[in-house]
């Protein structure tokens, strides 16, 4: 409070002028010179003296300018605040986050007596700051100045307090001491080794709709695959299996990879042709004669496609087929029909893709004079031989041997086999077919694993030829056979032309079981074999008794026809009337017949001795002649009865002799083969292939039964005729 | 299979045919293995045809994965290209359609 007061004084002590009155007073007065004259009377004058608040240093007069009025206008209110001294403190009050945390702190760090004084000098603190606030703002600044002092006075304190405790270790100012020692520093080292980087290449690839396709299915391949060998698991297979693995893949990188072309150079040798052939490929599959329209009735052939072979030119054709499943394809025979030249023989597959080579080439030793082409097996092909032997060729395996060849002991013909017919399979599932041949034999050959074995069928025998030789033989003369055709639908009839002229008709004996006991009509359905070949409606008899065994075969002559004059080329059934068949002769004739009937229906003379005769698959009345002075005949028996409907010079050369004729069974083209090897390729024109006109209102009827009525009004107009002559 | 003579001999005939100006097979990277043609000619074809052919096989292919490209055939005025392609092999060969 003292030094307050003293302060005070002080203060007013700076003021000017009045102050100096006392001093004057009490010393010897010195007039200064520039001191104010004052009369007596201003003298004793009193002032008042205010001690205000008032800041002596504040401005008394500030103007301000008011934008509401326009005017500088005179602030009433002027600040009188004066600072004096200001000092920034650090103090925080107590109750604050702050100061909360910072007491929390110290707590942690020192003992509870440090607490408790630091609380104290707070509250010392406090205490100060509480008094000044009651005088007057004019003591502010005295109060920063005692607040000041206090706050040293606190530090003092607290630092000699902080000396006292002994269980805090702290760092002595004064007698602490650093030391510090350098360790040995190892130096340091880089070691680099570097690699050969790994080998890298680049891979791209497209991810298309078809790659995912692909990869699916190779990846079932390999599942089938791993299926298939948990199946069949045997130690040496794999064996096995490992060794011949291994000796594909030598034999593979050995082998020149041209052998993975043949596909595609097959496809191209096809399109090259093509390119060779457009015009005729065109008329093959496009071209009509518009011309028929203008011939009344008959038609013309047209040469499409010629095939010869180098290796068989001098082999004549000797035998045509067509493949049942493949219809471009078809298979030629070549051999010699002259006795005296006998040479080899060979077996050609050509397809209409590729003229000039065929697709199948066979050679044999001997002269091929009849083959044939199984019908459910299109790659099985039976052929006879010139020696007497047969054989059947596998197209699908690529030896250029046959499978399976009949030899001297197996009961080979022992002379030229002039037709060889697949059949169904007997019993046991085997493949069978059936050669003829001059020697008189009719052979059934079943084809049993691997070997072929012979059953005779038949013998034929001159009839009225027996000559009684002594001791009771009879000695037959053999009747050579030239040609033979089963019936369509009764496979165990078949007709035989021979040498002489005759055509036999011919029902088979097939073998019989062991029966014993009566049967019942419950029998009859299983009842394969007939045991009285001569019933033929088994439905007519309810029962049958059978308690014989018998291995012999033995079939019988049905009939006999008078046929021609000389060797028949060719029997063949109509495909479509049970009961009508056709023959041909080395005679100038062409006879039809009715098998019911001895006499022929139709007879034609043809001027020249016919090789061949064929029905049409598409008709029943068509049917085609092939004559060896080069002409090719075509009759519809539906149009004109007793002529042909074309007669055309089909071979070059005046000299070549056909040989035979073969209709495709799809598109109508024929084959005809000749004596010098060729084969040509003729296309029907439209009146040959003509179908019954419909009568306006009527509706086509189509299928075979159409065929068989068609005919069969023909012949019953023939029969007609002949009941009456 | 198929024996290496058979191959060659079908080869043989072609070049030998009717029109045929050449004949080269090439194989899946469009590197000619065997021709008939000089060098430079091949080459090119060969790159060409090779880009072509996989790019028919791709749009075969891509409309419907089962089916797959058998043969291409390219006629132009002078002569008609054709390509078989095989799983690893390409069989090319030019030929003058005699028209």
């Amino acid at each position: 409070m003292g030094r307050g007061a003293r302060k005070r004084d002080e203060d007013s002590g700076t003021e000017v002028g009045e102050g100096a009155d006392e001093w004057t007073q009490s010393k010897a007065t010195v007039r200064p010179p520039d001191q104010l004259d004052l009369t007596d009377a201003e003298l004793k004058e009193e002032f008042t003296r205010i001690l205000t608040a008032n800041n002596p240093h504040a401005p008394q007069n500030i103007v301000r300018y008011s934008f509401k009025e326009g005017t500088y206008k005179p602030i009433g209110f002027v600040n009188q605040l004066a600072v004096h001294f200001s000092q920034v403190g650090n103090l925080i009050p107590k109750d604050s986050d702050e100061g909360r945390r910072q007491h929390y702190r110290d707590e942690m760090v020192a003992g509870p007596q440090e607490s408790a004084r630091v609380v104290l000098s707070d509250a010392g603190n406090l205490d100060e700051d509480e008094e000044p606030k009651e005088p007057a703002i004019e003591a502010e600044s005295q109060i920063d100045m005692a607040i000041a002092e206090v706050a040293e006075k606190v530090a003092e304190e607290e630092l000699m307090t902080h000396k006292q405790p002994k269980d805090r270790k702290l760092t002595n100012q004064f007698n602490f001491s650093d030391r510090a020692s350098q360790t040995l520093n190892h130096p340091l080292r880089d070691r680099e080794c570097q690699m050969e980087p790994p080998p890298r290449t680049n891979f791209s690839a497209t991810a298309n709709q078809w790659e995912i396709y692909d990869a699916y299915v190779e990846e079932l391949k390999k599942q089938e695959k791993i299926k298939e060998k948990e199946k069949t698991k045997t130690p040496v297979a794999k064996k096995t299996g490992k060794l011949a693995m291994r000796k594909l893949t030598s034999m593979e990188s050995q082998s020149d990879d041209i052998t993975k072309v043949s596909q595609a150079a097959k496809i191209v040798e096809r399109m090259v042709n093509q390119n060779t052939y457009d015009d005729v490929a065109q008329d093959f599959k496009y071209y009509e004669d518009a011309a028929d329209e203008y011939r009344d009735q008959e038609g013309t052939l047209l040469p499409l496609w010629k095939f010869q072979n180098d290796k068989a030119k001098r082999l004549a054709v000797t035998a045509l087929c067509w493949n049942s499943k493949y219809n471009d394809l078809f298979a030629v025979g070549h051999g010699s029909y002259d006795f005296m030249k006998q040479s080899r023989g060979m077996l050609l597959l050509y397809s209409l893709k590729n003229p000039s080579f065929p697709e199948y080439i066979f050679s044999s030793d001997s002269g091929i004079m009849c083959l044939d082409i199984h019908v459910d097996h299109p790659y099985l092909v039976v052929v006879g031989h010139y020696d007497g032997n047969v054989a059947v060729y596998n197209l699908k395996k690529p030896h250029s041997q046959p499978s399976f060849r009949s030899s001297a002991k197996s009961g080979k013909h022992t002379d030229p086999v002039w037709q060889v017919k697949w059949q169904k399979d007997d019993m046991d599932h085997n493949l069978n077919f059936f050669s003829v041949s001059s020697d008189g034999r009719i052979v059934s050959w079943t084809l049993v694993k691997s070997e072929l074995v012979h059953t005779d069928v038949i013998k034929l025998k001159v009839e009225g030829s027996t000559t009684e030789v002594s001791e009771g033989l009879e000695l037959h003369t053999v009747g050579c056979g030239t040609a033979f055709d089963f019936h369509k639908e009764i496979d165990y009839m078949f007709l035989v032309g021979t040498e002489e002229g005759k055509i036999y008709k011919v029902k088979q004996h097939r073998p019989h079981q062991l029966l014993i006991g009566p049967l019942g009509p419950e029998h009859l359905g299983s009842l394969k074999y007939l045991t009285n070949p001569v019933l033929t409606d088994l439905s007519a008899h309810q029962f049958c008794k059978a308690s014989w065994c018998s291995k012999s075969y033995s079939s019988q002559f049905l009939d006999t026809y008078d046929a021609h004059n000389m060797a028949v080329d060719a029997v063949t059934w109509n495909p479509y009337h049970t009961k009508v068949f056709m023959s041909c002769s080395s005679d100038w004739t062409v006879k039809i017949w009715d098998h019911t009937i001895k006499t022929p229906m139709f007879i034609y003379d043809l001027n020249s001795a016919v090789g061949d005769v064929s029905w049409a698959p598409y008709s029943s009345t068509v049917f085609a002649a092939v004559t060896t002075d080069g002409k090719a005949h075509v009759f519809d028996l539906a149009i004109n009865k007793y002529e042909a409907i074309c007669n055309q010079p089909v071979v070059a050369k005046k000299k070549n002799k056909i040989t035979h004729v073969q209709f495709n069974p799809i598109y109508p083209i024929i084959i005809v083969g000749d004596d010098r090897g060729h084969i040509t390729c003729l296309k029907l024109s439209p009146n040959l292939r003509k179908m019954p006109k419909e009568k306006k209102g009527q509706e086509v009827q189509k299928g075979p039964a159409v065929e068989i009525t068609k005919l069969d009004k023909l012949l019953n107009l023939v029969r007609e005729v002949k009941t009456k002559t | 299979m198929i024996r290496k003579t058979e191959v060659e001999e079908t080869l043989k005939r072609i070049q030998s045919h009717k029109g045929v100006i050449g004949t080269m097979v090439v194989n899946a990277e469009g590197i000619p293995i065997r021709t008939t043609l000089d060098n430079s000619t091949t080459v090119q074809y060969a790159g060409l045809l090779h880009q072509l052919t996989i790019k028919a096989k791709s749009t075969i292919r891509d409309i419907d994965p089962q089916n797959d490209l058998t043969f291409l055939r390219i006629r132009s005025k002078k002569h008609e290209i054709m390509v078989a392609p095989d799983k690893e092999y390409l069989l090319i060969v030019i030929q003058n359609p005699c028209e």
